[in-house]
């Protein structure tokens, strides 16, 4: 009898461990527990409930490094500079700023009467404390790499601050956002994650793991007449068809909406599209035979239908791609790159026999099982390159491991995957491509592309610098980098009275304007 | 007294196994807990400084003994996604999956007993042989796909069940019920059937024995012979299933939480397990094993009530 128990005991965690591992919606797990919220919406719509696929990662601004998080936080903090929903940068704590003509010294002059929170006013002191926490100036450890190449960084009077660089960089004021570095209270100092405090339109409230994040209105926020909703509960539901019927059953009143499903809530639903800017591509290791082989990548780009891929995983909501750069990012991107491959089944399998593969070869492509489009598109690929004699086995594993052997370790032929959006193009071109970059997983190697991204940061006038991005997307093209497929669009649905929401070219629920109409 | 004891050693030596066992899959299992929170946009100085803030850059080992220290003061140590006490967050989460399961025991039990007797004292009839083949189709049918068809059929129909979240009873009873109910009805229909099986053999089996036939030509009514001779006498076969089937309850909250977005243990397990979160998994595991453990004490003491010839030893 006691085996019997151990053994009952065993297998039921056994069982959740196989759930975790095969399961794609329980993968990320989370939870709404805003069902007494969105009742208490439709009462007094001065509340809002928005789903969010899962739990942030830190509350703390300069730790937290997901996505998913700052998608949440940048309602609490904000930097001196803020994003735009075009991709460019406004003023945000600082009212105005100036860049010596060497591009290595930057002015910023404080906004006065700003508040925290807690009700401090923010000074100097605290600007020149978040800048030290993140070199891990003050004691602590370096908190992030963006920094490295500020020389100093003072403030001369109580409403100037000045940062040095060490070297010229045309992207630096991109670091300078909520997101790379939020101005935060020097006397919060070792509890910036249990109680957040920053300057934002939302105040932290209560933080629930694997249910909610509850943000209260900052009555005394500088930008006069904002916020305008009260409260805002975002509730984390990691299984998008749960999502949608939550908000049929009027649980949330803004998630987004899988891509088949759009017809489901049109009418009854506001929709909008949001361009999400990042890249769905389906890469190589490129270090590895056959993939180092241009001739043999440019094969797979001509074999691979990116309009199948966009109708039947995203039904069409998603725009075709020629390089890392979408449309979204407006002229930065250089527009007739999506048409240099198309579809020609004869053109990849000479290119394939020029390469060495008359015959094809057999590979693999290793898939994240936290979202199922990935194992779709996979399907695709495999059928697609079936044609051309390329034998592909799909591989599904957890994110984790994901993570672990493909993105970290690197131990893999193909993939598939989504590069996330970045606020700027030097960010989107070279993360997870440049060799300057430890990020990326596809070992790309191009002399001239680094020599571009090197470049780049120190030209300051921008015609010039759109010129070398957009040469830096030619060679992503011609050397089949990768096929980079779509941007695919995240259709969000909300209840009709929401309005005001507005769309970045990231992902940023930004709260500060929407508000309940009649 | 020596039960007691003897029960308690039992107890310390499953839990003991079961984190060795734990530990050990967690060794074969590939993933890094600070490489899956902080995803692909991290920078190695992020992955570098979390880890050794969580002490993760010590051998696996090391952090086993650590924990093992803990749990003998008590103490069950910080989940790494959560940067929470795991005692925090399991005590958070503990009242829905004890709600859920104690819910889901009652509605067997209420539905189980009766319909298992009806259909024993019908045997062989229209009723009983229906009844048998809905229980087997019952017992067929997967959770989570029954979770979803009580979701779309009766949650989106009628306005009082909410098909995500929790409300505490502190809160409102109603509110409480009215996330609880289809998530148990969805655990509960397949033990039902279970259960109305054996209730259904147990008293057949009892029926055909000589002292009922004594009790009826004694002219006791039926209501009698069924109710305080029969049912009294077949509830130790039952309640050996029942203590199976409360197992099981405990095993299938896990999956019918994730489909009613339910902010419980089973839920959380499977977070802290798919981001590798080892003290949390281990606090889960050790919940787990203590509530089955206090099952089964539980049925063996209740054996001793229904026949007084069972002694504790």
């Amino acid at each position: 009898m006691q085996w019997k128990k151990s053994g009952l005991i065993l297998l039921t965690v056994l069982m959740a461990i196989v759930m975790a591992a095969c399961s794609s919606d329980g993968e990320k797990t989370t939870t709404t527990s805003g069902t007494t919220d969105g009742q208490a919406a439709t009462d007094a719509p001065q509340e809002i409930v928005v789903r969010v696929n899962d739990d942030p990662d830190f509350l703390d601004p300069h730790k937290a490094t997901a996505s998913i998080s700052y998608q949440m936080i940048l309602n609490i903090f904000e930097g001196l500079m803020a994003p735009e929903t075009d991709g460019s940068l406004k003023e945000g704590l600082a009212e105005s700023y100036e860049i010596s003509e060497n591009g290595l010294t930057y002015t910023f002059k404080i906004r006065q009467g700003v508040k925290f929170h807690n009700g401090d006013d923010l000074t100097m002191e605290d600007i020149q404390y978040s800048f030290d926490r993140l070199m891990g100036k003050n004691g602590g450890e370096k908190m992030s790499n963006s920094f490295d190449n500020v020389a100093s960084t003072e403030a001369p009077d109580a409403s100037t601050f000045v940062i040095k660089l060490k070297e010229p960089n045309s992207n630096f004021l991109y670091s300078l956002t909520g997101r790379q570095s939020a101005i935060i209270p020097k006397s919060n100092d070792g509890k910036h994650n249990e109680n957040p405090i920053g300057t934002g339109p939302f105040a932290f409230v209560k933080y629930a793991p694997g249910t909610n994040l509850e943000l209260k209105k900052n009555e005394q926020y500088w930008q006069e007449g904002l916020p305008y909703l009260n409260k805002v509960t975002f509730a984390f539901q990691s299984d998008d068809q749960a999502a949608i019927m939550s908000l049929m059953a009027n649980e949330v009143d803004l998630t987004s909406v899988p891509w088949h499903r759009v017809s489901e809530v049109e009418g009854s639903y506001n929709l909008s599209h949001q361009n999400n800017n990042s890249s769905l591509i389906v890469t190589f290791n490129e270090t590895k035979a056959p993939f180092d082989n241009v001739k043999v990548r440019q094969a797979i780009n001509y074999a691979i239908s990116k309009a199948d891929i966009i109708d039947s995983v995203f039904a069409g909501y998603a725009v075709p791609l020629g390089s890392n750069m979408s449309p979204a990012m407006g002229d930065f991107q250089k527009k007739g790159l999506e048409s240099m491959y198309e579809r020609d089944v004869e053109k990849a399998k000479a290119l394939l026999a020029e390469a060495g593969y008359p015959d094809g070869f057999k590979t693999k492509i290793t898939v994240s099982s936290h979202n199922d489009i990935y194992s779709n598109i996979a399907q695709i690929v495999v059928a697609n390159l079936q044609e051309i004699g390329i034998d592909v086995e799909i591989e599904v594993v957890e994110w984790g491991i994901w993570l672990d052997r493909v993105y970290f370790g690197r131990d893999y032929a193909m993939t598939t995957i989504d590069l996330t959006g970045r606020a700027s193009a030097f960010e989107v071109l070279n993360d997870y491509i440049s060799t300057n970059d430890s990020e990326n997983f596809f070992l790309f190697k191009n002399e001239e592309y680094d020599k571009i991204m090197a470049d780049v940061l120190k030209e300051t006038d921008q015609a010039k610098q759109i010129e070398y991005y957009h040469r830096a997307q030619e060679i992503l093209a011609e050397q089949a980098t990768a096929v980079y497929i779509a941007d695919y669009q995240i259709v969000w649905g909300s209840d009709k009275q929401v309005t005001g929401l507005k769309s970045y070219p990231f992902w940023f629920h930004d709260m500060s304007e929407v508000k309940f109409s009649n | 007294m020596m039960y007691i004891l003897r029960r308690i050693i039992l107890l310390i030596t499953t839990i003991l196994l079961v984190s060795i066992i734990t530990f050990g899959v967690f060794q074969i299992l590939p993933g890094d807990p600070v490489r899956t929170m902080l995803g692909t946009e991290a920078d190695p100085t992020q992955i570098e400084n979390l880890r050794s803030e969580l002490g993760l850059d010590r051998p696996l080992y090391e952090q086993y003994v650590d924990w093992m220290k803990g749990l003998l003061t008590g103490q069950l140590g910080n989940s790494i996604r959560f940067s929470m006490p795991v005692k925090e967050l399991l005590f958070d989460r503990l009242p829905v999956t004890m709600s859920l399961a104690g819910l889901t025991l009652i509605i067997v039990l209420i539905i189980s007993l009766p319909l298992g007797m009806f259909a024993a004292r019908r045997q062989n009839k229209l009723s009983d042989v229906s009844l048998s083949t809905v229980t087997q189709i019952g017992m067929a049918v997967p959770s989570f796909w029954l979770g979803m068809m009580l979701i779309l059929y009766i949650g989106l129909q009628f306005s009082f069940f909410k098909i995500s979240g929790y409300i505490p009873w502190t809160q409102s009873v109603a509110g409480a019920l009215s996330t609880l109910i289809l998530p148990a009805l969805t655990i509960a229909i397949p033990q039902i059937a279970v259960n109305f099986r054996y209730v259904r053999t147990a008293i057949l089996e009892q029926v055909q024995l000589d002292y009922v036939r004594t009790i009826r030509s004694k002219g006791m009514s039926e209501q009698n012979v069924m109710y305080k001779h029969v049912l009294k006498n077949s509830m130790i076969p039952i309640l050996t299933v029942f203590g199976l089937i409360m197992a099981e309850v405990v095993a299938g909250t896990i999956i019918v939480e994730q489909v009613f977005s339910l902010p419980g243990i089973g839920q959380l397990l499977i977070t802290a397990i798919s981001n590798r979160d080892f003290p949390l998994v281990q606090g889960i595991v050790m919940y787990i094993t203590v509530a089955v453990v206090m099952i089964n004490f539980i049925v063996d003491v209740l054996y001793s009530v229904l026949d007084p010839r069972i002694r504790l030893r």
